[in-house]
């Protein structure tokens, strides 16, 4: 279970662009929430506790049948680069990540599975926050294997565990079942078009809430809605995951609703926005992440549309993970200013851009009649 | 589009309802919309836990929190540190406080009965054990329904070990 974690890929199996609807659903996550008994939780936890956990968890890890040959990364061990780009992978949330100028507090750990999209966080405001992340809309599959680990985990460490409350946890938002199943989804027409505000406000109805790309308490960015559960008690896991599938999958139609409405009324401006962003990502010197985001989000949608051939949905997600500051620090092999990131960034586009070959623009002006043979 | 309520004006408000768990989207001129009082432009906001936290207690003219006055006697926690932080210190504040994490948890979940999955541990005792069977039954039943037969006798297998002889 030991050793250090190979950076170039581990961790991203869910880039791939698999699962339903990947254009549109970036990734399925699922996380549970767990804590030992007999250990004060995270916030309260003194060095000794925390160590105690991550002994025991360790301990729990080898014998974990879905866990053999995984990695329990400590994360005083890693430098600050390192710790970040656990972050930036979402192996890791800000909180276990934050180091206010020193090193994190002993016992803090990530445990990444070698072959399986699945991965622990130990000694968070948690003990443990078990995950699994999936490319595009695969909530079953995410609960059920998520699941099987709880299992397992669950025979080899005895969970903190109450008759009426369920799982315990530190927080009261978080107690029951400690299920929290997120997708992550790009949602650009329902944002051009003006419907999202009501999209999102039919979310909080049904239970559910949204945030940006990193989770709590982070901007919107390049129209990636990360919709979640609100309640995490008095439902089954099951019927939480089923509830956010039925209605990811209405937002799903509302948003290829949303699309067409564009290819109808606005299809000029439409094309001229995508084409832009294109242009703009292909050759731009210099690209700070918000701007690259809007840029990408565009050209998401064209490549969806097909008004893009020939771009590959794999291509555009890794564009999202490898250009974050981390990450282009980690291929420079070197610390870089924000300045330097920006060019660094805008270089890394060009490159996957140009490796993606050829986009054949459609010279002729689209707005019906003029080309022999459209249909509309 | 014209308005859905009086179908005579053109329809400028569109908004989202929740009927039987299904979104709907109702269409309305602006005088409908005005009669009906809708404000369509607000976005959820994020989780007012502060809010509850603030509350607790409240209520109740009592000034004793349920629960030692000193706080847990496992990790030290007192209630009003709890208020203040909205984090408990460990398993056992569930109990300490019970009373009144009852009512929080009510508030923010609509319910306080976990029905989610039975937790077994390690070395369950017999009532722990039923409800488990209870669980694995329910789970069972959901593979037949997705068709994952495997899965389907895993659990099954699952079930026949938990089961006295
Ligand atoms: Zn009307
Ligand atoms: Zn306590």
């Amino acid at each position: 279970m030991e050793g250090s974690l190979p950076f170039d890929e581990f961790g991203l199996g869910w880039l791939d662009a698999s699962g339903e609807h990947p254009d549109i659903v970036l990734s399925t996550r699922v996380r549970l929430a767990r804590n030992l008994q007999g250990f004060a939780f995270g916030p309260r936890a003194r060095v000794n506790d925390r160590a105690a956990v991550l002994e025991r968890v360790r301990a729990a890890c080898g014998r974990v049948p879905l866990l053999q040959g995984g990695h329990v990364q400590e994360l005083s061990a890693l430098n600050p680069r390192g710790r970040r780009i656990l972050l930036e992978r979402r192996l890791a949330s800000r909180d276990l990540v934050e180091d206010n100028g020193t090193s994190p507090p002993r016992g803090t750990a990530v445990v990444v599975s070698p072959d399986r999209p699945l991965s622990m966080m130990v000694n968070e405001e948690d003990h443990l926050r078990l995950q699994t992340l999936f490319s595009g809309l695969r909530l079953q599959d995410a609960w059920d294997l998520l699941d099987d680990l709880d299992e397992e985990l669950g025979r080899e460490v005895a969970f903190a565990y109450h008759p009426e409350f369920g799982f315990l946890t530190s927080c009261p938002t978080n107690v029951g079942t400690g299920l929290r199943a997120s997708v992550l989804m790009h949602l650009p027409a329902l944002v051009l078009t003006k419907e999202i505000g009501k999209v999102l406000q039919g979310l909080g109805q049904v239970g559910l809430t949204y945030r940006g790309l990193y989770g709590e308490g982070s901007e919107v960015v390049g129209n990636f809605f990360q919709v979640s559960n609100q309640t995490t008690l008095g439902k089954s896991e099951e019927d939480l995951v089923d509830h956010l599938d039925r209605i990811v999958r209405q937002v799903i139609h509302y948003e290829t609703q949303a699309r067409q409405v564009l290819l109808r009324d606005a299809v000029g401006v439409t094309e001229d926005k995508i084409w832009r962003a294109y242009g703009l990502l292909r050759y731009a010197r210099s690209l700070s992440f918000s701007e690259l985001m809007n840029l990408l989000s565009g050209v998401r949608l064209g490549a969806s549309l097909k008004l893009l051939p020939g771009l590959r949905v794999y291509s555009l997600n890794k564009i999202v993970i490898f250009t974050q500051a981390a990450h282009l620090e980690e291929a420079a092999g070197r610390d870089l200013s924000p300045a330097e990131t920006d060019v660094h960034r805008a270089s890394f586009v060009r490159r996957i851009l140009a490796a993606e070959g050829a986009v054949t623009p459609d010279d002729e002006p689209s707005d019906g009649g003029a080309t022999p043979g459209q249909t509309r | 589009m014209t308005c859905h309520n009086c179908g005579s004006e053109k329809a400028v408000v569109h908004l989202t309802q929740i009927v039987d768990h299904e979104m709907r989207t109702l269409h309305l001129c602006e005088r409908c919309a005005a009669e009906k009082g809708l404000e369509t432009s607000t976005v959820p906001e994020n989780f007012p836990l502060t809010d509850l936290l603030a509350q607790l207690g409240r209520e109740e003219r009592s000034t004793v929190a349920d629960g030692s006055p000193s706080g847990c006697a496992f990790c030290g926690l007192t209630f009003q540190q709890f208020k203040e932080s909205g984090r408990l210190g460990c398993p056992h504040c569930w109990s300490t406080f019970e009373g009144h994490l009852r009512g929080l948890v009510r508030r923010i979940h609509g319910g306080s009965q976990h029905v989610g999955k039975v937790y077994l541990s390690p070395d369950p005792t017999v009532t722990e054990r039923e409800k488990r069977v209870e669980t694995l039954r329910k789970k069972l039943v959901r593979a037949v329904e997705l068709e994952d037969f495997e899965r389907a006798a895993e659990i099954r297998d699952e079930i026949r070990d938990m089961e006295p002889a």
